[in-house]
């Protein structure tokens, strides 16, 4: 057995696989530690990826060069694009997955890294000797690294939650890691408690589809990799919706006493926008009916997954519950709903790079940050991964700002506001979401993936192709007038206001109610044209010139706001000598230890009065 | 920073008396090196009547003391202020004598800066302070310590607030709601948009009536050539004595000349151009005095009492071609018979004195100024008088639109949420809830030295 490696990675999560495959890809000798070798990148919660927000994450590691894309399309059985409805700063990719496959699939992408190693066992502490990291497992092994990084998802002494049952474990049948949290804490770090939770699996042929809704895929996408491209997604099963009732509720009341939630079992703190059903009756208690998303857990397998139906009652009183729900009265049960309480570190004690500020080249990814969600998991190992390959080899941190991408928002935040409660991403979270789209998420990130090295050329090649093809696109429209005649009996079709003389198709295609497909389906002169071009070329092409004016707004927007980020703080600053700022604001300048004005501006208890003071410090 | 800073706070020249301010944690400590009775033992807020004394031992000048101790004081820090006599010669003698016993010269805005630094003022009421230095007359000075008091920034904050609620409102709706939810109502939102239009509307026109009162009411005399204007002009400045207190050190631009009416600053535009243009200018319409009739807030319009009839000032006043607020000075009734005259122009459409410029007969006239001055001094509520923050409303208000035009045009969601963001932004641009570096530079180098 090998025992020395340039990086450690503990846990093989989404954070721990990303983490892993950019770190190996970039040429560090990697060794990847997990409690199970069968659950690799395995989904603990839904069977999908992406969603509000969140697909948007997954675009945005997919052009950086990551893998959570290229694995979810492989794995897909169904997409769709959401808020289509909404624009196109909302519109976000989800695929439902096949679970077994998704997990296998990644397993098999990182058994492609030539410089990584497996290793299963269990991780209980670490010690630092000259700058090394000694890796301690469970067998008596000791592994040697320049670099750690800790994504240990739920499992730091993770306690599972059913009724009155407790059981120690990181996630169902699986056991919890000790250790690590206490070598942690011995080390000054400081840990809190956090809860999340998953419903009941049941059997799919007990189910009446046949009295439900059905929510089929979208066709025509080739889902959420740009260089899947050509690749058209098959839908191959569809989701339904059904509605809990006044029945359902009532059991669940009758459970409450039993309910770990409500009678102080769990100390943790969930997530506000994803209650428990319990949660929802008790604090919602004048809705008659919730939602229920009923998802398949893969493309073969009869198991099904009770999205909103998450669950820590008593297994009885989730059972009597389901089958009180429209379409599951006769309903098996595979496996109960359960709650888990794991520890994570508070996520001040981080650099924006993930690295810990006690301890260099430690870096946190993933749960153990405060965050819930794959997405949000799998952005933050692949930063961790770039950046201990890159601090090893000084070179500089990759850091992407708010104004760059959501991974940069969500990082920003965690480092400098903390949380309090599980941190999912929104996209009201990001000040720029106009800039910040799904579809454009290659032009905001493919180079800087390049430069980092984790890019191919020849995706890269790929990505320059589509720019410059979207680019000549938009000078065709910008140039070409149509015959007028054509053009009014078009418009009036649409009910837009007819035209007086000739003007070019980019301004046609600025009105809201002409759409890029409606023209090139209405002129045949131009069709020879616009048949060179794929599908997401011309909805690029139409959002550029459609919202042309918004984005700009934006941009305009974003650059007086993120000038304070071009202020830097000098270097070990003691801000408590600053009589000026308020004393919480003192106190949490010195923890948080802001780079730039900008990001002390973002730090809760810095008020801009607190701003105006430290630009007159270090403004000039 | 923690030194010890001193300028004269008052305008440098001769006056009554001087004031010399410094500020700092010695501040105190310096005085009492170079004053004759024991100070650092006696409380805030104190004054105290005695000499400084040079190092040669002989006594520069009688002077009171103020002493505010920290931090209940302008800065927040020591401040000692010595009023001495009005001689520039003293002044330099004692600020001297204070540098050579260990303070340091301030640099513009520097007491201004400090009483930032330590929480004395908020961004909006720094600005104030600059503007109340430059103000130089009754009605500005009002204007500048209303603004200090908060009054405008509570005003914007509320505003502000009911936006950030609605807001709240809308991020909702997208990253929660279904398709096709509208958690906001449309019909509220148009509604709360209204009402913050309207208050800042309200404050973007105040912003003119602030900025009058701030840079004096920029007064045209026009008439025909032998009409008297410069007489007029030369009556009023020799008049101002005896209607205003004070008047010291108002002229700005020396080619302008001011008088006070009422606390109110009368500015009369390139009166040299007024003045010469006797024996060149014939028609009124032309060049120069069009310029000046558009930037002008109030414009007197001289004629000779005795050859005018009712047709002939009506043409002319309208050949003026002006909107803005006329009077019509009828001048030399010691030379006509005044009944006639009133009985003649008694259908003229605008307000009419009647004045005998060459005998001082001007009462009518000043009369009629002091009445304008009042009606602008009613008129500032609340107001504002601030270029930056006059040019955030304007993009607020654009914000706005754009709002109300996307609600109709049932634009998408997500790019409603940015014109919200946007009118959130230009409105904490004004609070200083979101400072630029730029912000701070301008504020702070506004300051002349005293302050």
């Amino acid at each position: 057995m090998k025992k020395k490696y340039d990086i450690i990675i503990v846990g093989a999560g989404h954070a721990g696989c990303e983490a892993a495959y950019a770190s190996s890809m970039l040429g560090s000798n990697v060794l990847l530690i997990t409690s199970n070798m069968e659950t690799i990148a395995k989904m603990s919660c839904n069977p999908a990826m992406g969603g509000v927000a969140k697909g948007q994450l997954i675009r945005e590691i997919d052009a950086i060069g990551g893998m959570s894309g290229i694995i979810t399309d492989s794995a897909s059985i169904q997409f769709r694009m959401l808020n289509l409805s909404k624009g196109p700063a909302m519109w976000s990719p989800r695929s439902q997955c096949d679970r077994m496959k998704f997990s296998w699939n990644w397993r098999l992408a990182l058994e492609k890294c030539t410089n990584l190693d497996f290793w299963q066992d269990n991780v209980i502490g670490f010690s630092i000797v000259d700058n090394s990291f000694y890796v301690k497992t469970t067998l008596g092994l000791s592994f040697e690294g320049k670099s750690l990084i800790l994504t240990t998802g739920t499992f730091l002494n993770g306690i599972i939650h059913i009724g009155n049952v407790k059981i120690g474990g990181g996630r169902a049948s699986e056991s919890s890691s000790k250790g690590i949290t206490e070598c942690l804490s011995s080390f000054g770090f400081i840990y809190g408690r956090m809860k999340t939770g998953t419903p009941p699996r049941v059997d799919g042929r007990t189910i009446n589809y046949s009295i439900l809704e059905e929510q089929k895929g979208d066709d025509g996408y080739s889902g959420f990799s740009f260089w899947s491209k050509n690749k058209p997604l098959i839908n191959k099963s569809s989701c339904f919706i059904t509605y809990t009732n006044e029945d359902v509720h009532s059991i669940i009341e009758s459970g409450f006493k039993e309910s770990p939630l409500f009678n102080g079992s769990i100390r943790g703190i969930g997530p506000r926008y994803c209650p428990s059903i319990e949660d929802k009756v008790n604090r919602f208690a004048d809705k008659n009916r919730h939602q229920i998303f009923i998802e398949p857990e893969g493309e073969d397998t009869i198991e099904v997954y009770i999205n909103g139906f998450s669950s820590s009652l008593p297994e009885n009183i989730q059972y009597k519950a389901l089958k009180k729900i429209k379409g599951f009265e006769n309903v098996k049960m595979f496996r109960p709903g359960y709650a888990i309480e794991y520890d994570y570190f508070d996520p001040t004690q981080l650099f924006a790079s993930l690295e810990t500020k006690l301890i260099p080249n430690l870096y946190f990814a993933g749960q153990i940050n405060g965050t819930t969600g794959y997405e949000e998991a799998a952005c933050q190992g692949l930063i961790a991964g770039i950046n201990a390959h890159n601090k090893i080899n000084n070179k500089n941190p990759l850091i992407l700002s708010r104004q760059d991408a959501y991974i940069g928002v969500l990082i920003d935040d965690l480092v400098n506001k903390g949380t309090n409660e599980p941190y999912r991403m929104f996209t009201s979270r990001a000040e720029f979401r106009i800039l910040l789209r799904q579809d454009n998420a290659d032009q905001r990130l493919c180079k800087i993936g390049r430069d980092i090295g984790l890019l191919s050329q020849e995706k890269y090649e790929i990505y320059k192709n589509k720019l410059k093809r979207i680019e000549e696109l938009i000078w065709f429209v910008n140039k070409e007038k149509p015959d007028l005649a054509t053009l009014n009996d078009f418009l009036q079709k649409l009910n837009s206001n007819k035209l007086t003389e000739k003007t070019t198709i980019y301004r046609i295609l600025s009105r809201p109610e002409v759409s890029f497909n409606s023209f090139i389906n209405n002129f045949e002169g131009y069709k020879d044209y616009f048949k060179n071009f794929e599908k997401d070329e011309i909805e690029e092409a139409e959002i550029m010139i459609k919202y042309s004016k918004y984005i700009e707004k934006e941009r305009e927007l974003a650059e007086k706001i993120i000038s304070l980020d071009y202020i830097p703080i000098k270097e070990g600053t003691d801000f408590s000598k600053i009589n000026s700022l308020s004393s919480e604001s003192r106190e949490k300048l010195n923890k948080i230890k802001p780079a730039t004005i900008g990001q002390a501006s973002r730090i809760s208890g810095v008020s801009p009065a607190d701003v105006s003071v430290l630009l007159v410090h270090f403004g000039r | 920073m923690n030194n010890t800073i001193v300028a004269l706070a008052t305008p440098v020249g001769v006056g009554a008396i001087g004031v010399i301010r410094l500020s700092g944690s010695e501040a105190i400590n310096i005085v009492q090196k170079i004053f004759s009775k024991k100070i650092t033992d006696k409380p805030s807020h104190t004054l105290h009547f005695g000499k400084i004394t040079g190092l040669d031992g002989k006594v520069i000048d009688e002077v009171v003391l103020s002493i505010f101790k920290a931090p209940k004081s302008y800065t927040g820090e020591n401040v000692i202020e010595i009023s001495c006599h009005g001689s520039p010669f003293i002044q330099q003698k004692i600020i001297e004598l204070i540098l050579k016993n260990g303070a340091r010269l301030a640099k513009p805005g520097e007491f201004t800066l400090r009483a930032f630094l330590n929480r004395k003022l908020d961004l909006a009421q720094a600005e104030a302070v600059a503007d109340l230095i430059a103000a130089d007359s009754e009605a500005s000075h009002n204007l500048a310590i209303q603004q200090m008091k908060g009054v405008f920034s509570d005003k914007i904050k509320n505003l502000r607030q009911s936006l950030i609620d609605f807001a709240s409102l809308i991020e909702l709706e997208l990253d929660f709601g279904e398709e096709d939810v509208e958690f906001a109502n449309r019909k509220e939102l148009l509604l709360l948009i209204e009402e913050i239009e309207k208050v800042v509307n309200g404050l973007k026109i105040s912003f003119s009536t602030g900025n009058v009162l701030k840079k004096g009411v920029a007064t045209v005399l026009a008439g025909k050539p032998n009409a008297g204007k410069s007489t007029v002009l030369n009556a009023l400045l020799n008049e101002e004595r005896a209607i205003v207190s004070n008047i010291a050190g108002t002229t700005r631009d020396s080619i302008e000349e001011t008088i006070n009416v009422n606390g109110v600053l009368f500015r009369f535009i390139d009166t040299a151009g007024i003045r010469t243009s006797t024996n060149e200018i014939e028609d009124i319409g032309i060049g120069k005095t069009f310029e000046n009739i558009k930037k002008a807030d109030l414009i007197l319009y001289v004629f000779d009492a005795k050859i005018s009839n009712l047709k002939n000032i009506t043409d002319e006043i309208n050949s003026l071609k002006t909107e803005k607020k006329i009077i019509a000075v009828a001048n030399k009734i010691d030379l006509c018979d005044i009944k006639k005259v009133k009985i003649e122009l008694k259908k003229l459409g605008y307000d009419v004195v009647y004045i005998s410029a060459k005998n001082k007969e001007i009462k009518e006239l000043t009369e009629k100024l002091e009445k304008f001055a009042a009606q602008l001094n009613n008129q500032s509520t609340t107001l504002i008088n601030n270029v930056r923050h006059y040019e955030a409303l304007v993009k607020t208000s654009e914000s706005l639109k754009d709002i109300t035009n996307g609600i109709n045009s049932t634009i998408s969601t997500d790019l409603l949420a940015l014109d919200i963001r946007k009118a959130l932004f230009h409105l904490s641009e004004i609070t200083g809830e979101i400072s630029t570096e730029d912000l701070l530079d301008n504020i702070f180098s506004r300051f002349c030295i005293g302050k």
